[in-house]
């Protein structure tokens, strides 16, 4: 009993002379208590987070190694997928719409796919990121929350040769280049935030319900036609116009179709829209993740 | 009341006063798990369970209230029955499982060797599966590449690194993770019978290797049902029963009143080396 009281007058001794009993351990201590459901202290989660950021990306490195990405060859395989999904949902919609397509559609067409596989790739392959990191979460302590992150990582470096794809097809089209074009940077920034957002939130999903990744398929697919890929955002019915604003990533597609086609600075309230949405869902999901994290141990 | 509080027993005992050089403080912890009953929850079986009221969360209390404190440079040797909390216990230890009650301070780097072993992925090269399971316990990439050839060299899998660990035989498996968790040098060592898995010379080898791991200052936490061990490497030792800390005191108690209890006796079985 003595013991127990001696232990919690301790803990009451200000941080500065605690700090101070530390020094000898050359810095690292690790503290748990129970927080099962709750946030584990933000500071030293993300400063832990950022030390092993390497980790991150090795494991990025890794997944697209076993992938071939580095080769030629494998760098082709991963363009194709999206370039012959453009050329069916082209078929589709020039049918659909009699041929009557605007200037540079298929540019548009492409263009969209391309960053919407960029998403759509990040959220797929992360929600099992977790549940199959299976010995390295029993095993190992650290912040869970790199493997979802890492999948968007890989989703990015798989997105960057589509885009060198898509940029001879903007030169045949006859699209304009301009410097105006660079919006496609913070135009991606933002799809990645909710991307990262999205995705840590199926993560940790996943582990509560393993169906989740057998339902995913069917929501990305409606998702995609929610979004102005097949269509442009200015072609929206009037009745519609609000499901461009619910459609987290709407506003960003709208954006970078706007930058590319017409060559000019997107929309102010695209941008925003799209930022809020992207900053929004990243602390969001992040929080989610991590409130559950502790517990993803048990139920693997 | 056979269940001492450690902190009692351990105070008189050892001259460090409490909290001096403490490496690991377990403070009054209880660990329960909620398991689902369910092969795998499913959101479609959760639906269409919502109407009946079935119970399918199942509570298992792995730790009950558990004190204890380990200091600088001390081997400490777990031993009890399956499913008596050792696993729980030292997942506690190595910040993997929250404590459900109480507090867990733990003052260095630790590097473990849990009963599931190294490596993650079964399809990526033992290779990659060290570098990440480095990096993923806190490792800096020149770190790794100094200790690497290293952590080869002790495992003698030289020709192997560059193969998937699916086509490893359980021994490799063993001994990989027991080279990476001991060439790590870790402040804090936390073993989980991961070494009874090599051969006769694997497990020679790996015993020198703990017994010089033991000899210098670092904290060592092993969990071990091979008695003899516990006996020869570790310099003070708990048995922990159904989820309590039952006994703290040197080694050779803990084994004597261990294998009384178990009334299995000292005999080659349980006192086999690792
Ligand atoms: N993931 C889990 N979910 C639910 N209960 C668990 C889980 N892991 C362990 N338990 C329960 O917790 C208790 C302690 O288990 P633990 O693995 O700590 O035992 P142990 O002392 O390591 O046993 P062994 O000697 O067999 O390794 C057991 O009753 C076990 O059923
Ligand atoms: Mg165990």
């Amino acid at each position: 009993m003595t013991t127990e009281i001696e232990t919690t007058a301790r803990d009451i001794v200000p941080p500065g002379e605690g700090e101070e009993r530390h020094v000898e351990w050359e810095g690292e201590q690790h503290v748990y208590e129970p927080h099962r459901v709750g946030i584990p202290p933000l500071g030293p989660y993300v400063r832990e987070l950022w030390r092993r950021r390497e980790f991150a990306f090795e494991l990025s490195r890794t997944t697209l190694r076993a992938q071939h990405f580095e080769t030629a060859f494998g760098q082709l395989w991963l363009v194709l997928n999206p370039l012959l999904l453009a050329f069916v949902y082209f078929l589709l919609v020039d049918i659909l719409r009699h041929g009557h397509r605007p200037h540079g559609f298929f540019a548009h067409l492409v263009g969209g796919i391309f960053v919407y596989y960029f998403f759509s790739g990040a959220v797929r392959e992360s929600v099992k990121s977790v549940t199959g990191g299976g010995r390295l979460v029993l095993n190992t302590a650290f912040p869970r929350i790199l493997l979802p992150l890492s999948t968007v990582i890989t989703a990015f470096k798989r997105f960057v040769p589509t885009f060198f794809i898509y940029i001879p097809i903007h030169l045949i089209s006859g699209l304009p280049v301009t410097l105006a074009d660079l919006w496609v940077i913070p135009i991606v920034l933002t799809i990645a935030m909710t991307a990262a957002g999205v995705s840590m939130f199926v993560a940790a999903l996943q582990v509560y319900f393993r169906d989740v990744k057998s339902f995913l398929p069917y929501v990305l697919r409606i998702w995609m036609y929610a979004s102005p890929i097949l269509y442009y955002a200015n072609e929206i019915p009037n009745h519609w116009n609000w499901l461009l604003k619910a459609n987290p990533i709407g506003s960003p597609l709208a954006a970078w179709s706007e930058v590319l086609q017409k060559g000019h600075a997107p929309p102010p309230v695209d941008m925003l829209v799209g930022l809020a949405w992207g900053a929004g869902l990243l602390v969001t999901g992040a929080l989610f993740f991590m409130s559950r994290e502790r517990d993803f141990a048990v139920r693997l | 009341m056979i269940s001492l509080s450690v902190s009692e027993t351990a105070s008189p005992a050892t001259p460090h006063a409490p909290g001096a050089d403490t490496t690991i403080r377990v403070e009054d912890v209880s660990v329960t798990y909620r398991t689902s009953l369910e092969r795998k929850p499913t959101f479609k079986s959760t639906l269409l369970r919502l109407g009946r009221r079935e119970r399918v969360v199942r509570e298992v209390e792995a730790l009950k209230n558990v004190s204890l404190e380990v200091h600088q440079g001390s081997v400490l040797g777990i031993v009890g029955a399956n499913g008596a909390g050792k696993s729980t216990l030292v997942r506690t230890m190595a910040g993997i499982l929250p404590p459900s009650v109480g507090r867990v301070e733990v003052h260095g780097r630790v590097s473990t060797l849990l009963a599931l072993g190294v490596g993650f992925n079964r399809d990526l090269s033992g290779r990659e599966n060290v570098i990440l399971g480095g990096l993923a316990a806190g490792l800096s990439r020149e770190q790794l590449h100094a200790k690497y050839d290293e952590i080869v060299e002790f495992a003698e899998l030289e020709d192997f690194m560059d193969m998937p660990m699916r086509t490893y035989s359980s021994g490799m498996y063993g001994r990989l993770g027991f080279s990476v968790a001991v060439n790590m040098d870790p402040d804090i060592l936390l073993i989980d019978e991961a070494l009874s898995v090599g051969d006769a010379k694997f497990r020679k080898k790996s015993f020198e290797k703990m017994r010089e791991l033991c000899a210098q200052a670092r904290t060592i936490v092993l969990v071990s049902h091979a008695l003899g061990s516990i006996e020869q490497l570790c310099d003070t030792a708990i048995w922990m029963h159904k989820g309590e800390l039952r006994m703290q005191s040197d080694p050779e108690s803990i084994v004597h009143a261990y294998t009384k209890f178990l009334d299995v006796g000292e005999d080659a079985f349980t006192m086999e080396d690792l």
